[in-house]
């Protein structure tokens, strides 16, 4: 009903009716009370006004009825907004299984995202209607904020770890991207579009990009190239853990403890390989912080991730180096 | 003839400049509080005039950058923050409770200095090229990448801290010792319990964004890894030590207001506060869970979805205590004797905004609906409810207020009641258009954006020019009135409270008599029982 | 609102021109007390000029807490997320000069203490000044030692930056370590030079016979502010320098 009115932003996902579900509720109780208060001041500053001067109030010490009646009620109108919105912000904070993956990266002052299967974009992301999409964010630089109104979807990119964020679009268009955490001097110049599109018109879309290497594959060029095949081998002489389906599992830890390998450990065992070892194998990793950029972490991951979905060990067809 | 009084007690700059009479040193304070309000105020304007067309026209995107960080610099550390406690506070405190001083006037002078000197640094980061880190200093940015004067404005802020500090220890400890014989806690004026609440604040919180600026600067300067993730630290770590203190800041700004708020509607109601303790203790409920909302500045940073739940929670809770304000006031009009001086007109003013702010602040407790206006104009529109509509509208109020005491002269009230109007217009119409720009999307401290969002920043712009006038109206006959103005009589407004009971301006050290004081204030009709609800 | 004062100014008021006398324009309160010299004018009696003096010292403590517990937070937030990485960087900490410092600081509260105790009993100036020279030493010895810690820190290239050069097996944790040491140290040494600063003061005052049974609130202020110093101390000692103890390589 509100939605062609323009005062309202176009509702283009499936979490936009939520949120904004909430904020008619909240804007009917600011209403409401705004009004109320507003109108008892103006009824009460005519209605007393001073009509001679030596003219005074009467003395009324107060009301414990009436003070427990305005504690009780905003109090219990307030947990309705809390529960509420609480819910919200956990459906639109979990993401559902199955959801199509999208690795974002943000750097001062440009957004770069990578499909699953190798298409590259800057400052666009195109994503087909109906299906959840997910998206891998970290960034190289500074804080960022990656934010689609139309969505009514936002998350922090912050250098150093990967947030997420994901949303379902519901209605073909062209939306805007914004950055919405101050990132330095193009900071409103670090926006862009997203395109909604018809699932096969996205299928016709992304069959016809040029294609570059899937994250995974580029992600093996570099196991290559970077030499982690040497440590990381299937064979006997492997000195470290072998990856093969090891993604979204749980790893002993040296010291006790266990840790779930997903992107942020990754991440972690390339930066900071120290940080936390897999117990039975030497410490010996160096760090390659400054050796990859966020995006090639990021195939790296990819990378990992695809050994661990080719299910049974038997059937990975990733010959072992030869070096 | 004149009568000795604290203005006239010595004269020529070292009277001034070595005083150590709180009520000379609240003139210290407006002097230099109202020179950075202006100077805010420009910073502000030129924000202004840049968003006029979508377009980055008017300057280049690294001046804008700077024009939003030095107005928020200079705003909330050099204005909005001592502005009540340090004049209005410094002036009345000691009145209001039938001292003399201050516990520590020397202590005070020093406060006043340590602003200056904090003002100083500040002045020379943005007058020899600018910081462009928004006033936040968020980091990586402000360590690693910023190559504007960080180090300068953040020293500026941390040493400014230490006048907050001081004076807030000043307030608590005289508020403590030196009241008056038969002065009982429930007797003060509940300007003096705002004020107590707000210095809780100021020693509890000042600490921690001064440690948390100078490890900023530490990093910058000697690349120690704290903050920068590059370096093995944690930007969300700033984050959360910068909003500890930072979202307590903001009930800096409108506790007092809040106070003053409270005496003006009873002194032109001529009628006692509704609910006294209720008053009195939803301060004291602000200032301590004001300290536990602040990661509801980061929902959207990564944090866990628990700790989200657990701050949307408090800061739903924090809300209570303030609508307990506005309702009581509300009620202490009801069968009063309503007066429409311009102070009356400010707190009516006060009432309407403070209460879409705080109600607005409501949206974005909710974590479902703060995804999306979080980082908006919305939010912008929100903390300018509060810091401009509530404790700019309060600090005028008070201003109007207690003027004839503090200067000995009245101003002309038909003058006063236009500013007060062009300051509710001008500010409605500054920043309502803003609440629904943010909500349409667009994100803060942007020098350029799409061209559907231009109607409502012409919109906010032109009502930032009436907010101009309205602003240095006041300012235009106050000074008129030192030179012109009628003298004020001891009590011009017929009020009740210990302030009006000694001559305008007051006399060096208040009170001849150490008075004894045998019930609250603002007890205008005979009452039965003297006392609170 | 007032009982006496509205009687007693009904009009205009002109005050006397002189204002050196406090008690001429003050006839009711404690008129019975001679003053004693070191009674301000603001204050109404000893008792409350030395109550307030106290108060304020300890809200002044309390923003101290706040103040060193934002390092402390960063400490918490970093060790919990590397106990080993920290451990391992304890272990290069000198685990004797810290234990000599923390002696040296429990001794110097000790004639903090005597210090205070020395003037509130009157005792001869020479007694008062020896407690608070004494105070003084050991404080300078504690940062002796703290700049002997410091200079070889820098020699084994363990200041946080360009320079910083770890052997063992967390070299970013152990950056964040040394970088909380220096801030947590350096600030706390700090505190130390100011003390030193305030103890010079207040020795002075001694040596001038300034202090005795009826006035000795700044002696007894600085001590509260040295106390609050060592312990500080107290807590940053284990947190830096024994968390290494359990550390194998």
């Amino acid at each position: 009903m509100f939605t062609n009115f323009p005062l309202f932003p176009e509702q283009a996902s499936a979490q936009a009716a939520q949120v904004d579900g909430i904020y008619f509720f909240l804007l009917a109780v600011t209403a409401f009370f705004s009004l109320l208060i507003a109108g008892l001041v103006v009824v009460f500053a005519i209605k007393y006004r001073r009509r001679h001067e030596d003219e005074v109030g009467v003395a009324i010490h107060g009301s414990l009825a009436l003070e427990l009646l305005w504690t009780v009620i905003p109090f219990l109108i307030t947990m309705v907004m809390f529960v509420w919105g609480a819910k919200v912000f956990f459906d639109i904070y979990r993401p559902p299984a199955g959801a199509m993956e999208v690795y974002i990266v943000g750097k001062q002052w440009m957004w770069k995202a990578q499909h699953m299967d190798g298409i590259r974009e800057i400052n666009e992301l195109h994503v087909p209607v109906g299906r959840p999409v997910k998206l891998i964010m970290g960034s190289e630089d500074v804080l960022h904020s990656f934010y689609i109104p139309s969505f009514r979807v936002k998350a922090d990119v912050i250098p150093g770890r990967y947030n997420h964020l994901w949303f379902t679009a519901t209605k073909p268009g062209k939306y805007h991207l914004f950055c919405a955490e101050y990132c330095g001097t193009k900071h409103s110049g670090m926006i862009g579009w997203i395109y909604a599109m018809e699932p096969t018109e996205f299928q016709a879309w992304i069959g016809g990009g040029r294609s570059s290497d899937t994250p995974a594959a580029a992600g093996e060029k570099l196991f290559t190239d970077l030499a982690c095949i040497t440590c990381h081998r299937d064979d006997a002489k492997a000195l470290a853990p072998q990856l093969k389906g090891l993604f979204g599992h749980a790893v002993q830890l040296q010291g006790g403890g266990t840790a779930i390998v997903d992107e942020s450990y990754i991440r972690e065992s390339i930066v900071n390989p120290q940080a936390k070892i897999v117990n039975g194998f030497p410490p010996i990793m160096p760090t390659f912080q400054g050796l990859v950029t966020e995006e090639q972490l990021l195939q790296l991951i990819a990378y990992v991730r695809s050994l661990g979905e080719a299910a049974p060990p038997t059937a990975a067809p990733q010959a072992p180096g030869k070096d | 003839m004149e009568t000795l009084n604290y203005l006239n007690d010595g004269h020529g700059l070292a009277s001034w400049l070595l005083t150590k009479d709180h009520k000379r040193i609240a003139l210290l304070y407006l002097a230099s509080i109202t020179a950075f309000f202006f100077l805010g105020g420009f910073f502000a304007l030129m924000i202004r005039l840049e968003l006029l067309t979508p377009a980055g026209d008017l300057m280049t995107a690294d001046t804008y950058n700077k024009m939003f960080t030095m107005h928020g610099v200079v705003m909330v550390f050099f204005f909005l923050i001592p502005s009540i406690p340090a004049v209005l506070g410094n002036f009345l405190i000691p009145i209001m409770i039938g001292a003399k001083d201050l516990a520590f006037p020397r202590l005070n002078l020093l406060s006043w200095y340590i602003y200056v000197l904090g003002g100083l640094f500040t002045l020379t980061a943005a007058l020899s090229g600018g910081v462009d880190t928004g006033w936040t200093f968020y980091t990586p940015y402000s360590t690693a990448a910023a190559n504007s004067h960080v180090i300068i404005a953040a020293l500026g802020v941390f040493i400014t801290g230490f006048s907050s500090i001081l004076t807030g220890l000043n307030f608590i400890v005289t508020v403590h010792r030196m009241r008056a014989p038969g002065l009982t806690w429930f007797r003060l004026p509940l300007f003096v319990w705002s004020m107590y609440a707000t210095s809780l604040i100021f020693i509890l919180g000042t600490p921690v964004i001064a440690i948390t600026v100078l490890l900023v600067a530490v990093e910058r300067v000697l690349h120690f890894g704290i903050f920068d993730p590059a370096l093995g630290g944690d930007p969300v770590l700033f984050q959360h030590l910068f909003w500890f203190y930072s979202h307590p800041a903001v009930y800096i700004m409108i506790l007092p207001a809040m106070g003053v708020i409270s005496e003006i509607v009873q002194a032109f109601s001529r009628k006692n506060i509704f609910g006294y303790s209720f008053v009195a203790f939803s301060s004291l409920a602000i200032a301590i869970i004001g300290f536990l909302v602040w990661g509801h500045h980061i929902f959207v940073a990564g944090q866990s979805v628990y700790a989200g739940m657990i701050f949307s929670f408090l800061s739903f809770v924090v809300a209570i205590p303030s609508a307990i304000k506005v309702f009581n006031w509300t009620a202490t009009i009801y069968k009063g004797s309503v007066s429409y001086d311009s102070p009356m007109l400010y707190a009516f003013g006060f009432i309407g905004l403070f209460t879409i702010g705080g109600l607005t602040g409501l949206f974005l407790a909710a974590m479902g609906f703060d995804i999306h206006v979080h980082d908006t104009y919305f939010v912008v529109a929100h903390f300018h409810y509060i810091m401009v509509g509530g404790a700019i509208m309060g600090y005028l109020g008070g201003m109007h207020y207690w003027w004839p005491k503090i200067s000995g002269r009245m101003y002309p009230e038909g003058w006063a009641k236009f500013a007060a109007l062009m300051v509710f217009v001008g500010f409605n119409l500054t920043f309502f258009p803003q609440f629904i720009v943010g909500y349409l999307g667009m994100p803060r401290r942007y020098h350029e954006y799409p061209p559907e969002f231009q109607v409502f920043n012409v919109a906010s712009t032109l009502g930032a020019t009436v907010l101009a006038v309205g602003y240095v109206l006041p300012m235009v006959y106050f000074t008129w009135s030192i030179f012109a103005g009628e003298r004020a009589p001891a009590d011009p407004w017929g009020s009740k409270g210990l302030e009006w009971e000694i001559p305008s301006p007051p006399p060096t050290e208040n009170f001849f008599v150490t008075p004894i004081i045998t019930h609250g204030t603002h007890q205008y009709a005979p009452s039965k029982e003297v006392g609170v609800a | 609102m007032l009982d006496r004062h509205a009687e007693h100014f009904p009009g205009p008021i002109h005050r006397p021109p002189v204002v050196d006398n406090v008690d001429a324009i003050q006839p009711h309160v404690h008129a019975e007390h001679p003053h004693h010299p070191k009674l301000q004018h603001h204050f109404d009696t000893m008792a409350q000029q030395i109550e307030a003096s106290t108060l304020g010292m300890w809200v002044f403590l309390v923003t101290e807490i706040m103040f060193f517990g934002g390092l402390f937070m960063c400490y918490l937030v970093y060790r919990t997320a590397s106990p080993e990485g920290f451990a391992e960087a304890s272990h290069h900490l000198n685990v004797t000069w810290g234990t000599v410092n923390t002696l040296v600081l429990i001794i110097s509260s000790l004639t903090m203490a005597l210090g205070v105790r020395a003037a509130q009993t009157s005792a001869p100036p020479k007694t008062q000044v020896f407690w608070i020279v004494a105070t003084m030493f050991l404080g300078a010895a504690f940062l002796g030692v703290k700049a002997i810690e410091y200079a070889d820190k820098f020699t084994h290239h363990l200041v946080p930056g360009p320079y910083f050069k770890w052997q063992g097996k967390h070299p970013a944790t152990a950056e964040m370590f040394y970088s909380l040491y220096f801030c947590m140290t350096g600030l706390h040494a700090l505190h130390m030079v100011i003390g030193l600063g305030i103890m010079a003061v207040i020795g002075t005052m001694a040596w001038r016979r300034q202090f005795d049974a009826d006035y000795y609130t700044p002696v007894e202020v600085a001590g509260l502010y040295w106390h609050f110093v060592d312990i500080v101390w107290i807590f940053l000692f284990p947190l830096l320098y024994l968390i290494g103890g359990h550390f194998t390589e």
